[in-house]
């Protein structure tokens, strides 16, 4: 292994955590959130795909579209039942009911799918040759899909209506609510949005690991919530930077130093970061008011 | 009889009888066979569950800040107690209590040391580099050679009993009680209610931060400590985040800033999967509904900040009266429904 594709792995996994810290990002910036629930949507979004393309026998775009809108909607559900009620309580409040979501979800798929890891198929065997690299097309195609949604949600935020609303909520909910903006649809449209991305994430991450079990989500959840704080928590160049960080320190622990040590590296990476610059690489800094 | 327990030696005479009273209580339950074995075994794990989610409840409820790692210290505490049993060879009553002890302090110096980088940041960052030091810790234990690796730490003697159990918790809760009534306590939760005024008023906040931190890591060592002597094998994965999180669940459910209600919530939650072992399929999915509703309904937790003292219950039941009790009763039934549609119906504002 050169050191190259070692990078180009690391960039592989790393824009598969970037997906899944977008959402944490954005669901932090509007409603002050750490979604412990983020981390099971890539788990129900691989079962989703799984169960489409080997039980249900439906080609893989359709199994793929099926997962992304069944999660959106599961992540609007979830942000309906179980965080709106909550919305003025103390903040650890919602904290745990988001843990006991998370817990919630990965107890009924354990029912549902029990805890035996099942496989999953490559969508998109073969390899790419760029002179002398050759390069397995699932890496190629995640990291280009990946760009091609990085570059989409940018414009989604900054150019269009909704985005616009987005980035006011997550300014000042009250002043946004007095200006005329639905905060509620606003605050769904965020978590739906988030956990489409978690549903593509996960088929990507299902290509390449191809193993899917119940407690595949939190571990995973866990880095690339690292990953948006690395990044600055509720700054979206941020959490994709991020994510890129921790793939990349991740892949070449692996590659050059021992892959046991892999969870402690990252986490002491995130360790450094805040405690030279607190609000990670791309946060901006909220002065106390008394 | 207000004049009887309005003397501060009156009401520790009164508590320290109680104390005696339930471990009589409980000596005798256990010992005529009236619980059988396997329930009384479970009192163990209730007990150091109560040190650890007190101990955690003392930065989380008191202090207002959210740690992450608890189960870090735990995990230093029960490695450090585990290490010194195997290598001393003295008397259980001399070498349990030296190694429950140094467990604790090897945590507290560990609590010292990540706590003040840590308490530097504030909010949702601070549980998130906590979380980070709780995962260090729990890798690199892992892969030292001393603490058995992976393969985890076995041949711990058994010291753990119930007697040992409930000492240790008793004299635990009586430190961290009276440090949150004493001078210390105050300024403990000036900061909880108002960093920035606590600070105006002259408390020197980074102290009392990593004072409050330092203390919950030391009893959580000691936890860590009963833990070991009681499975007789530790294993690292058994550390990791999902027990810091089990630990802030039980805090947070019984409320924050309860020390009654951390203790009713852990002997709740200890004993659950117990109860619904017939459903055993079933119990983690009750486990996380009962979770999400009880937050839902309940976001304070079960007792809120409201705390048990023995003064306030006896002279409550001297001037209670029946008729008193039936009317609030049914004036809080008859509200109910409407407290219900208020919590769906409410308007959906910023928390604070």
């Amino acid at each position: 292994m050169t050191f190259l594709t070692q990078i180009l792995n690391g960039l592989q996994i790393g824009s598969i955590y970037a997906l899944v810290a977008l959402g944490y990002s954005m669901v932090y910036g509007i409603i002050k959130l750490i979604n412990f629930a983020h981390g099971e949507i890539i788990m129900v979004g691989s079962y989703l795909t799984w169960y489409m393309i080997a039980r249900a026998g439906v080609a893989s775009p359709i199994a793929i579209a099926v997962a992304i809108v069944g999660c959106a909607f599961l992540g609007m559900a979830i942000e309906k039942v179980a965080y709106s009620p909550l919305r003025s309580s103390p903040r650890i409040s919602l904290l745990i009911t988001a843990i006991g979501i998370s817990y919630l979800l990965q107890n009924v798929a354990q029912l549902i799918f029990t805890a035996n890891p099942r496989m999953f198929t490559n969508l998109f065997p073969g390899t790419v040759v760029i002179g002398e690299l050759r390069l397995p097309m699932v890496t190629v195609i995640t990291i280009a899909v990946s760009v091609v949604i990085m570059i989409g949600l940018t414009l989604l935020v900054n150019m269009t209506k909704i985005g616009k609303a987005m980035r006011a909520v997550s300014e000042d909910t009250d002043a946004a609510r007095l200006m005329g903006i639905n905060v509620n649809s606003t605050i769904s449209f965020t978590f739906g949005l988030g956990s489409a991305l978690a549903a593509i994430a996960s088929v990507l991450y299902c290509c390449s690991y191809s193993i899917i079990e119940p407690t595949m989500g939190s571990m995973f959840g866990l880095k690339a919530f690292v990953a948006s704080v690395l990044g600055g928590i509720g700054s979206m160049p941020g959490a994709m930077l991020g994510g890129l960080v921790i793939g990349v320190a991740e892949s070449l622990t692996n590659g050059y130093i021992n892959s046991s040590y892999t969870d402690a590296i990252v986490f002491g990476i995130l360790i450094v970061v805040l405690l030279v610059k607190p609000t990670g690489f791309m946060g901006r800094t909220m002065n106390e008011k008394v | 009889m207000e004049k009887f327990f309005g003397k501060m030696k009156n009401r520790y005479l009164v508590n320290t009888l109680l104390v005696f009273g339930l471990y009589g209580v409980l000596m005798l339950v256990v010992n005529t066979g009236m619980i059988n074995r396997y329930y009384a075994n479970m009192l163990i794990p209730v007990f150091y569950n109560i040190i650890l989610v007190v101990s955690l409840n003392l930065t989380c409820g008191y202090l207002g800040q959210l740690p992450l790692g608890h189960a870090g210290f735990m995990s230093i505490g029960a490695y450090t107690a585990a290490l010194i049993t195997m290598a001393m060879d003295a008397p259980v009553y001399v070498e349990f209590p030296v190694a429950l002890l140094a467990g604790g302090v090897v945590a507290a110096v560990f609590g010292f040391v990540i706590g003040i980088p840590a308490l530097r940041l504030h909010g949702d960052y601070l549980a998130i580099i906590t979380l980070g030091f709780g995962e260090i810790i729990r890798v690199v234990i892992n892969n030292l050679k001393f603490t058995g690796g992976a393969f985890g730490l076995s041949g711990i003697q058994k010291h753990t009993s119930i007697s040992w159990a409930f000492w240790v918790m008793v004299i635990s809760l009586f430190v961290i009680h009276t440090l949150i009534k004493s001078r210390q306590g105050r300024a403990i939760l000036s900061i909880r209610e108002n960093e920035i005024a606590a600070e105006c008023s002259g408390i020197p906040t980074t102290y009392y931060k990593t004072l409050a931190f330092t203390v919950s890591a030391f009893f959580a060592g000691v936890a860590g400590g009963l833990y070991a002597h009681y499975l007789c094998i530790l294993d690292p994965s058994n550390f990791g985040f999902n027990k810091s999180i089990d630990i802030l669940i039980m805090v947070v459910l019984g409320g924050l800033g309860s020390m009654l209600g951390s203790v009713i919530s852990t002997v709740f939650l200890t004993l659950l999967p117990e109860v619904l072992r017939n459903m055993a399929d079933y119990r983690m999915v009750v486990y996380a509904l009962l979770l999400v509703i009880v937050m839902i309904f309940k976001p304070s937790g079960l007792c809120g900040k409201y705390d048990f003292s023995m003064t306030r219950f006896i002279l409550g039941i001297k001037n209670f009266s029946f008729k008193k009790a039936f009317s609030e009763l049914r004036e809080g039934v008859k509200s109910l429904p409407g407290k219900l549609k208020k919590r769906f119906k409410r308007e959906k504002g910023v928390r604070n």
